[in-house]
């Protein structure tokens, strides 16, 4: 039974491992660019749950034409490619605002190590504004 | 024309925002900017009054009819969140005129105002759509626009905060968007109120559960409730003064609004208090929340950065209120939004005049201020006492329904807290009018009151504070009607 639901729903599996993989690197690593891919990777496993979600066993592609317009036909759902369309096009934005905020981070500091940075600010933070 | 109100909200200020990128002028932007926030004022408040006398207004995007096709749907809960998020676009964007002509670089100045609208229009659309996935879409250009507006502040600090706010705020809408993925593969449906009538059918299932879990994380994450408000205090503190002014404002609003919408409307009552436990979830953290928060506060040196904890804290009254499960804690809650938008607006925008003329906002920079700039300082006063809780102002009032709403459940102790805090709220509130009142002034001799444009909107918001402060009628009255239309749900 336990295997069988890990072989039938590999999928999810899939899903589940590229999110804390994804989640894991945004938290641990301490460089701004490879916290951007960590992000970018936790979001392309939701991408991934989307879409596997509208794919239906043994259901045809969504496209009327002879012999398959039937209403009877089982077709996948298109909806949640439609929905991950908008949503990769969000995930573009977001990893371009932060990289670009990346190149700043690095022009202004000098560094992209996050630790760097804290020690650099904390070098500025007179004592007692240190409270964040 | 007029039926189309629903669609121009967000339309107006969506479309005027690339059209300040075309002008390339910064006064030409700022005449668009204002305009746009202007007429989504005019349009909220024809929407509030019409939804008050008839009820409420569906709208069906393109002219599909919901639930297949977008619907915006105008209730009186989301008229009012309406109403705030635009009164303040309305004033922070005359505000940001002269504040930005001295804080940003002439050559962003139009892209100030691009990101400015787009935020508008992304926290408008996220209030009054009435389709899930369409929340997740204006909360991306909302936020998107936001972590751009904070990085234009002049300290280099602004783009750490802002990268930060990215990386929480990316992860907190992702987990948005997996929560609305597994309700829609559980009911197939992405409207609002179709899935609050679906919902109930499959609430045992392990998948809505493990949804609403993605959910509350992602909006607590979005509405800074502790302990997920790290990203807040330096982003506050390092972004330009109008930039401040509007988010502390709103966009904590919108979230809060969010979580309301989803809990209450879409999941329902019942299963968020009697399935899901959300109100013993939420009730420690937003005690936690108001008494640190409230104590940390006291402890900051940059004002700015005072207020931004102390916003974490009223925070944590909006979300206390909502955990009382009642209508007279819903009603706190709700009248808090507005509230707070009043008293944190006119606050920030007192600490932007003051960065304005003596290029600083640390506590000691600002000692005998009072006599070099009068008006601004009493806009402070008028805005601390509003935080504090003292009668005749708005904060009064909300503090009034929170502690109503204590007692009605009995819980005392919760009661004494708020008071408590309301103490702590006056001490980091005086240490800031000591300074300013009460010492002699040091700084340079040529320092003058604030211009009359940052004074204006500033005051605007005081009178606003002390009249709905007096006249409390109108306001409690809808927060009570919305606040009994979240608890009945949608079905009803």
């Amino acid at each position: 039974m336990t295997l069988d639901l890990l072989l039938t729903h590999y999928n999810y599996w899939v899903v589940i491992f590229l999110m804390m993989v994804g989640f894991y690197i945004l938290i641990s690593r301490g460089n701004l660019i490879k916290k951007i891919v960590g992000l970018n990777v936790f979001q392309t496993s939701v991408f991934m749950l989307y879409i596997s979600l509208g794919k239906i066993t043994e259901g045809t592609p969504p496209i009327l034409v002879d012999g398959y317009g039937d209403a009877d036909v089982v077709y996948s759902n298109p909806l949640p490619h439609v929905l991950i369309l908008t949503a990769i096009v969000v995930g573009i934005a977001t990893t371009s605002v932060g990289l670009a905020l990346a190149v700043r981070i690095k022009e202004a500091y000098g560094t992209l190590e996050e630790d760097e940075i804290t020690g650099i600010e904390a070098g500025i933070e007179p004592a007692g504004e240190a409270g964040g | 024309m007029a039926e189309h109100y629903p669609a121009l909200q967000v339309v107006v200020p969506l479309l005027a925002a690339p059209l300040c990128l075309f002008v390339r002028n910064g006064r030409a932007a700022w005449g668009l900017a204002v305009l746009a926030s202007w007429s989504a004022l005019g349009i909220s408040l024809v929407l509030l009054s019409r939804v008050m006398s008839s009820g409420v207004i569906s709208y069906a995007l393109g002219g599909w009819a919901p639930p297949i096709g977008i619907e915006y749907r105008v209730d009186i809960v989301n008229a009012w969140v309406l109403v705030i998020v635009s009164t303040i676009g309305a004033l922070v964007a005359p505000y940001a005129l002269t504040s930005v002509e001295r804080e940003i670089g002439a050559r962003r100045i139009p892209l100030f105002y691009a990101a400015y609208l787009l935020c508008l229009s992304g926290l408008l659309g996220i209030t009054i759509t009435g389709d899930v996935f369409n929340v997740f879409v204006f909360l991306e250009i909302s936020s998107l626009s936001a972590y751009a507006l904070i990085a234009l502040g002049q300290d280099r600090r602004a783009l750490t905060s802002a990268f930060r706010y990215l990386v929480a705020g990316s992860v907190g809408a992702t987990f948005i968007v997996i929560g609305i993925g597994l309700l829609y593969s559980m009911t197939g449906s992405l409207n609002m109120a179709d899935l609050a009538q679906l919902l109930p059918g499959v609430w045992e299932s392990r998948t809505v559960k493990v949804a609403y879990g993605f959910l509350a994380v992602g909006f607590c994450l979005k509405l800074a409730l502790f302990p997920l408000h790290l990203w807040l205090p330096n982003a506050y503190t390092y972004a330009p003064s109008p930039v401040t002014a509007f988010m502390a404002s709103t966009a904590t609003k919108v979230a809060v609004y969010m979580l309301l919408r989803f809990f209450l409307t879409v999941f329902g009552a019942a299963f968020s208090f009697d399935v899901m436990a959300l109100d013993r979830v939420l009730l420690p953290l937003a005690l936690v929340a108001i008494v640190s928060m409230s104590l940390v506060a006291i402890f900051q040196v940059n004002v700015k950065r005072l207020l931004a904890y102390s916003s974490v804290a009223q925070i944590g009254y909006m979300v206390l209120g909502l955990s009382f499960a009642t209508v007279t804690g819903l009603t706190a809650t709700l009248l808090h939004l507005f509230n707070h938008a009043l008293m944190k607006g006119a606050l920030f925008m007192a600490m932007g005049c003051v960065m304005y003329r003596i290029g600083s906002v640390r506590i000691e920079a600002m000692a005998g201020l009072g006599r070099r700039m009068p008006a601004t300082m009493a806009a402070f006063v008028a805005g601390g006492l509003s935080l504090v809780g003292v009668p005749l102002t708005v904060g009064f009032v909300s503090k009034w329904y929170l502690i109503l709403g204590a007692l009605e459940r009995g819980w005392w102790p919760v009661a004494v807290l708020v008071l408590i805090a309301s103490l702590m709220a006056l001490v980091y509130v005086w240490r800031v009018v000591e300074v300013a009142y009460f010492r002699e002034f040091t700084g340079d001799e040529r320092t003058r009151e604030a211009p009359w444009t940052l004074l204006w909107p500033t005051w605007a918001l005081v009178v606003l504070n002390l009249y709905f402060g007096i006249d409390a009628g109108r306001t409690a009255g809808i927060a009570r009607q919305a606040a009994e239309v979240l608890m009945t749900g949608i079905g009803q």
